[in-house]
């Protein structure tokens, strides 16, 4: 009989990088077609502007570096997240240069995909925002749903893309879109924050291909509408509006930024909850979600240090053995 | 002859105290969001960095060992001192944008580094192009790093207004893409030069007597 010695892991399984990408591609299309339908066709153009740009930006530069060119879905997957997180008026060459940010600043020079610390769409969004802050924070009229019918309001500027939440930015007698146009996401913002309804079909597509665990979406969503409740505030706006659940959803469980454990991503979770909730009651930034994925990003690797799971049958070794 | 070229260009780009010892961070990232305040600074220390480099030069015989420290501050201090009335009285916008900058140079780590690992060591010609050589590779890097935020961050450089292509980015005159340019800068230095950084020569490293590298030598 041979003996085969080879390192860890040793359980197989069929998920590969290609297809775990795809499936995350695939929950996104709903909200790609949403907001096409309610922002027009300058949003798909945007979203097909940005997964290009990513995935030339990320050929391109594997050459450059003489690292072997495979190709496989993720720089798609980070130019969608990117262009969701954008107005939808915003000049293509800006959405390239936060492709650029994404693809080579944050993931490539920190050594590609699954090595980078941070998320790279979340980067490249607030890498944009503090550039081209007008043309990041100009929001259009909906197509559809009450607002577009709406006399008063010229500039909805309401919402902002991660960010914030309606009520906040809201100017005084400017009426609030009704909770059903909020979840469909007929109203101002980012392209593809607005519509809650398609972001949870792509959340229980994942979930279903068990591709992202339920643990961190949950525990992000459910601080934010706690603190929401405890201090008075209306539960329903600061969950609906702003990118509470695009954040939650596709950006705070990338698998290399965000702990391993599931108490390390309830952690992460509530923490990104906490974070945001601090920004938009205290901050006069028009901002919360990226910043709050972005900081618990950073502390990931003090969660997991910190959540590692003791072995079976092992002793935790005492301080001073450091020392000797 | 050829030695005293040597001294005076080591500064510049081989050993540059920016891109290659990584001294002077802080004025460095602070005072480069524009070309301009990014050479006056520079200018600033080149002053002071020749004269005090000279001044202990000559000196060194004299300072004890045990209180050299205090000694080459007194001096840097005093010189210090100098160039900011001399800004204040002839070239005060430069001075109100320099601000406390200006009296930090009394601190920086480069005047440290030059003074206790060179001048206390050499003879007084050779400081003064020691101090002339740093002083100019410190105001280079500045140069360098004003001319890409400027330009980047807000389409002006020299404040003179230039054709514009694109929205600056103003993320460049912030704090973040002071690190951002900074990182880049040295990248590319370092890509140019075809050197790693870790090759440069241990002999005027302030931390030669602790580090490890410094016994292998």
């Amino acid at each position: 009989m041979k003996l085969i010695v080879e390192p860890t892991p040793h359980i197989r399984s069929s998920n590969t990088t290609d297809k775990i990408m795809g499936r995350v591609l695939i929950a996104l299309v709903p909200a790609l077609v949403m907001s096409v339908y309610i922002f027009g066709m300058r949003a798909l153009y945007l979203s097909i502007v940005c997964m290009g740009s990513c995935i030339i930006f990320e050929s391109l530069f594997r050459r450059f570096i003489r690292k072997d060119k495979e190709i496989d879905p993720s720089p798609a997957v980070t130019g969608l997240l990117l262009a969701f997180c954008l107005p939808v008026t915003l000049p293509y060459y800006m959405a390239i240069i936060g492709c650029f940010i994404a693809i080579v600043v944050v993931k490539q020079l920190f050594g590609g995909l699954g090595q980078n610390f941070a998320n790279p769409a979340i980067v490249a969004r607030i890498v944009l925002m503090l550039s081209f802050t007008s043309e990041m924070t100009y929001w259009v009229k909906p197509n559809v749903g009450s607002a577009a019918d709406a006399v008063s309001s010229a500039t909805p500027n309401a919402v902002d893309g991660l960010t914030a939440a309606t009520p906040l930015m809201l100017e005084a007698g400017e009426q609030v879109p009704g909770m059903w146009e909020l979840f469909m996401g007929y109203h101002g913002g980012s392209l593809g924050e607005t519509s809650e309804f398609a972001l949870l079909l792509g959340f229980a597509f994942l979930v279903l291909t068990r591709v992202i665990r339920v643990v961190t979406p949950i525990a992000f969503i459910s601080t934010v509408a706690v603190g929401a409740l405890i201090t008075g505030a209306d539960v329903g706006l600061h969950l609906l509006s702003g990118g509470l659940v695009l954040g939650a959803v596709f950006m705070a469980t990338d698998y290399s930024t965000t702990p391993v454990s599931l108490t390390g991503k309830f952690i992460f979770g509530v923490g990104c909850g906490i974070i945001t909730l601090i920004i938009r009651f205290f901050s006069d930034m028009p901002e919360g979600i990226s910043y709050a994925i972005l900081i618990m990003n950073i502390l990931t690797f003090y969660i997991d240090k910190f959540t590692f799971p003791k072995p079976f049958g092992a002793v935790r070794e005492g301080r001073n053995d450091d020392e000797k | 002859m050829s030695k005293k070229v040597k001294i005076l260009t080591k500064g510049i780009i081989k050993e540059n105290p920016v891109f290659f010892t990584l001294l002077g961070m802080c004025p460095t990232l602070a005072l480069s969001s524009s070309a301009q305040n990014a050479v006056g600074l520079g200018i600033a220390t080149l002053i002071v960095l020749i004269c005090s480099n000279v001044i202990i030069s000559l000196l060194k015989k004299l300072i004890p060992a045990q209180v050299r420290l205090p000694c080459y501050i007194t001096i840097i201090a005093g010189f210090t001192t100098f160039i900011t009335l001399l800004l204040k009285a002839f070239l005060p916008d430069l001075y109100n944008a320099l601000g406390i900058f200006l009296s930090l140079i009394a601190c920086n780590c480069i005047i440290f580094a030059r003074v206790e690992v060179f001048a206390s060591k050499n003879g007084v010609l050779d400081s003064a192009l020691d101090g002339l050589g740093m002083g100019l590779g410190f105001t280079l890097a500045l140069f360098i790093m004003g001319t890409i935020r400027e330009i980047l961050g807000a389409g002006t450089w020299f404040g003179l207004q230039l054709p514009q292509l694109t929205e600056p980015m103003t993320i460049f005159i912030m704090p973040a893409g002071g690190f951002f340019a900074l990182g880049f800068v040295i990248a590319a230095v370092n890509k140019f030069m075809k050197k790693r950084p870790h090759n440069i020569s241990c002999d005027n490293c302030p931390h030669k007597a602790m580090c490890r590298r410094g016994e292998d030598d």
